[in-house]
């Protein structure tokens, strides 16, 4: 007799669900003692649709194949010297951000999906989580072995994990992350899966990466476009788990869209370092922070609420904000790493001409109006030999840890935006409605933020000199500053035997 | 009906994908970008196991789509015979 | 423009990571299993307390009263980080592919006599159940444990745990011509039959620990070292020595896992023990309490699977086990 066959979906039941019990020697409320405090209700984990059906040994056999090929580039990368290739040394600070501020994140969460793969309750959650956790890992290390090559020929790639404890910008990285690890696993998973990855991160991995090969970094869009393979499992998790929570019990409905409003500006605010990356550190860039915005966030997340609202869920509140900063974020989150750039471990520079211009025809709106000014000063300044810094400690927003920078740019986009909270007679400050809402909603969980400036002036960061504090973070001193002239600078043109485009840049900065 | 989008590595291997995508699919865009392709349909775009298998001269199985894919956007569905994206 | 420099002109100006550097010397390259593997977790300023463990930090070594000075003292001798991990898999599944569909063509598995196909049955298939406490045990360590070194083998045993599950539930449906009834009747047993229940009190109170090197111990070190060579060894032997040949065939990832991964958990015990007295007690306490109550609960499942002898062989790889961490310092 011929065995029936199984399709796709049986198959992946049969080996995926059935395999929990009802406990009996042990409450199951202490065998899953986490998914239930946060009101979040589910009647039937039985309900879950699996977003995607990979049983394990297919996922050794695909993922094993994955790394095969990148591990490949990467060694041919590493032993051609690959960096030889790139358009600009200048790229290279992009990937010191992202390692420092990106590749623990990718730690986080694979430890964290962990959390979730234990403790939700329904079987078909937990494995889709403990996949993600694994998947997690693999972007952590592949992070790891690309930039290694990077880091054996430049600066500030030293020592990511000590920094990303420590370092003032690198806080608003680990401060979101640990935000949402510190929540449920609903929140967790609302954030992560649904808010950054669904929502938002396609615009660091898909036009920043297809920048990194555009600018010849081809280590780097091979680790990201291979991580971008499991990111799409990933995304179908996070649609799952918003359409099964809210299918689940009308009570979920609040929860979630709360969950998706905080997570949203959240997560949307740790992106104003890729909008800076996008449109600055790129040094060709194929497309502009605001363009991708409108595609990667605008087009496809207006499609994406509208198949949500059968559901009664909404764009995330804010969303409209953000949108309207999309044609002035990365400039102001440049002009910023611009001014503290001693104090950061990646190089900074004022754009060129011809980058200039770029900026103006991708900015029409905003970037003659109100940044090429500031910036033609800073480059003649440059040009006098004094080069600007902001030595001062700037004041942080209580929420998302970024400087005070961002102005209303719905009103008057020449004037900071700043919000005042007033919780136990203390003053809070927040960046503006989206970090105010935040912050008043859990006051009693932002009130504990390790905030890095607070935390320097009370001597917890080595001392009180901007070098000491540069020692403890463990930045040489080769690490930050300008780049033109820099250590990293140097060793470019002597590569490229291009040694006097520096007085190039200088003669560029008096032309402008 | 709204867009939905399916990125995939523009290499070797996603090309006969593309390909049967574009056969199977009327008027998807295609766009050509720096390591990538995008392709855009209304509503609804489907990768169809036998079309690729056709294409490649060997059984595809649907789920080596996921080797190559960078992004997507709607309604996962997966099954034996194909691999759909939809969104009403 | 690319210009042609060789490799040699091009000296680098470090050698590895700086936290790869302060634990192995300066001036040294660093392994992709080091790289991969030092320091990755956070270790301080934490901005906020968990909700869900308002007394511990997101990382805290204050989840188990096992200290270590360094927790990255510990080695995986395989040196696993994800690649070297998956490769490792591929290559076994493909091999164990290759064994199932040679069984389920030939119709081996139902070509076995009545009383092995029982023992498949009923001994083999509900361990599906217990490879899901592992693999659930073994995300609880991920989740609660201190340092990458640990964590990441936790990480690679929890899908190794549930790949096993899946070979095992794959068996049935061979077994079953692709009916899931076999599933059904091995979770019945679970459930209710009589030589499962200790087992299965076992496993459920493990669930529950407190402390997650006592889980690591419990699941880890005991149960496995207990039930991996009773079942894939002495059991699927005596199939073996009775002409069914089959059983090993698709048991042979868990034999060969089984042996690799006690490399590893002798490491983990070796170097806990050599840390401290304090640590050796307490992975002694640990140890002998979870033999005591694991050796019992297999004492009924043995003396049904196995022609005779059950009880003996239980003892028997019970002192084995406790001979093995002897040797390893508890």
């Amino acid at each position: 007799m011929a065995a029936k066959r199984l399709n796709m979906r049986k198959r992946y039941e049969a080996l995926t669900r059935g395999m929990g019990w009802e406990t009996t020697h042990q409450p199951m409320d202490k065998v899953f003692p986490y998914d239930t405090y946060e009101g979040i209700k589910i009647k039937d984990w039985d309900k879950w649709e699996d977003p995607f059906r990979l049983a394990v040994d297919s996922y050794w056999k695909y993922q094993a194949e994955k790394d095969k090929k990148l591990y490949a580039i990467m060694d041919s990368f590493a032993q051609n010297n690959g960096q030889l290739n790139l358009s600009d040394a200048r790229y290279i600070n992009a990937m010191k951000l992202f390692i420092q501020g990106v590749t623990p994140l990718e730690y986080g969460a694979h430890r964290h999906y962990a959390h979730l793969g234990r403790h939700f309750r329904g079987e078909g959650a937990r494995v889709a989580c403990q996949m993600q956790s694994i998947d997690e890992l693999r972007h952590a290390q592949t992070q790891i072995h690309t930039l290694s090559h990077y880091n054996k020929h430049f600066n500030g790639m030293h020592d990511p994990w000590h920094m990303s404890d420590r370092v003032w910008y690198l806080s608003v990285p680990k401060s979101y992350f640990e935000d949402a690890m510190t929540g449920g696993p609903f929140e967790f998973i609302t954030s992560v899966s649904f808010a950054f990855e669904y929502v938002l991160t396609n615009l660091l991995f898909v036009p920043f990466m297809s920048g990194a090969a555009f600018n010849g970094d081809q280590a780097t869009v091979t680790f990201g476009f291979s991580a971008q393979s499991d990111e799409s499992r990933h995304m179908t998790l996070g649609l799952e788990i918003i359409k099964f929570m809210v299918e689940q019990h009308e009570d979920n409905l609040p929860i979630v869209q709360r969950f998706i409003d905080k997570h949203f500006w959240r997560a949307y605010r740790v992106l104003g370092l890729v909008a800076m990356m996008q449109d600055y550190m790129l040094p060709n860039s194929p497309m502009s922070w605001k363009a991708a915005w409108d595609i990667y966030f605008t087009e496809n997340c207006s499609a994406l609420f509208d198949d949500l609202g059968r559901y009664g869920l909404r764009m995330p509140k804010y969303h409209e904000v953000a949108t309207a900063e999309a044609e002035h974020l990365s400039h102001q989150v440049w002009a910023t790493f611009y001014n503290y750039g001693h104090a950061a471990a990646f190089h900074t520079w004022m754009p060129d001409v011809k980058k200039m211009d770029w900026l103006s025809e991708k900015y029409p709106n905003t970037f003659d109006e109100y940044y090429r000014p500031r910036f033609e000063t800073f480059r003649e300044m440059e040009a006098a030999g004094e080069r600007h810094y902001i030595n001062g400690l700037p004041q942080l927003c209580q929420v998302c840890q970024i400087p005070m920078v961002f102005t209303d740019v719905l009103n008057d986009p020449t004037m900071v935006s700043r919000r005042v909270s007033i919780h136990n007679n203390s003053k809070y400050h927040t960046c503006g409605d989206g970090c105010r809402d935040i912050f008043e909603f859990e006051p009693e969980k932002y009130i504990q933020a390790w905030l890095p400036v607070h935390q320097i002036y009370q001597g917890n960061c080595g001392g009180s000199e901007v070098s000491e504090v540069l020692d403890w973070y463990n930045f040489q001193p080769e690490d930050g500053g300008e780049y033109v002239g820099s250590a990293d600078h140097q060793r470019w043109q002597e590569w490229k035997g291009t040694a006097e485009s520096v007085s190039d840049d200088r003669t560029q900065a008096h032309a402008s | 009906m709204s867009t939905v989008f399916l990125i995939l590595q523009d290499n070797e291997d996603a090309r006969p994908i593309i390909e049967a995508i574009d056969q199977d699919n009327e008027g998807v865009v295609i766009q050509y970008q720096p390591g990538m392709v995008r392709i855009e349909a209304e509503g609804k775009l489907t990768v169809n196991r036998d079309t690729v298998s056709e294409l490649v001269g060997r059984d595809w199985d649907v789920q080596e789509v996921h080797l190559n894919m960078v992004s997507l956007s709607g309604n996962v569905e997966e099954e034996d015979e194909y691999f759909k994206l939809t969104r009403s | 423009m690319s210009i042609d420099i060789s490799a040699k002109a091009i000296p680098p100006i470090r050698q590895t990571y700086a936290h790869v550097a302060r634990r192995i010397g300066e001036g040294k390259p660093g392994s992709r299993y080091q790289e991969a593997t030092f320091d990755l977790q956070a270790t301080t300023n934490f901005h906020y307390r968990p909700l869900w463990d308002k007394d511990h930090d997101i990382y805290d070594t204050g989840r188990t009263g096992i200290e270590m000075q360094d927790w990255y003292a510990f080695k995986d001798p395989r040196q696993f980080y994800y690649s070297a991990y998956t490769a490792a898999r591929a290559k076994q599944q493909e091999i164990a592919d290759t064994n199932f569909s040679f069984v389920e063509k030939r119709g081996l598995l139902q070509a076995i006599p009545v009383e092995a196909q029982r023992i498949v049955r009923e001994i083999f298939i509900p361990l599906r159940h217990v490879e899901w406490g592992a693999n659930m045990n073994n995300c609880a360590i991920t989740d609660c444990g201190y340092g990458t070194a640990i964590t990441q083998v936790s990480t690679f045993n929890s899908m190794d745990r549930l790949g096993i599950a899946q070979y095992l539930t794959r068996i049935s449906l061979i077994l079953e011509q692709n009916e899931t009834t076999g599933l059904d009747a091995a979770k019945q047993d679970w459930l209710e039959r009589d030589i499962w229940q200790d087992l299965r009190h076992v496993v459920e109170d493990t669930f529950v620990l407190e402390d997650w090197f006592e889980t690591m111990v419990a699941q880890n070190i005991v149960m496995d070292g207990l039930l991996y060579p009773l079942i894939y060894q002495h059991l699927v032997d005596e199939l073996l020595a009775s002409g069914i040949t089959v059983m090993p065939l698709l048991t042979q990832f868990m034999s060969e896992w089984y042996a690799e991964t006690e490399r590893w958990t002798n490491t983990l015990i070796k170097v806990t023990a050599a840390e401290s007295d304090a640590n050796k007690t307490l992975l002694s306490k640990w140890a002998s309490h979870w033999n005591d109550r694991i050796s019992d609960a297999l004492v009924g499942i043995a003396n049904d699977a196995l022609d005779k002898n059950g009880e003996a062989t239980v003892k028997q790889v019970s002192h084995e086990l406790m001979q093995r961490l002897q040797k390893q310092g508890v």
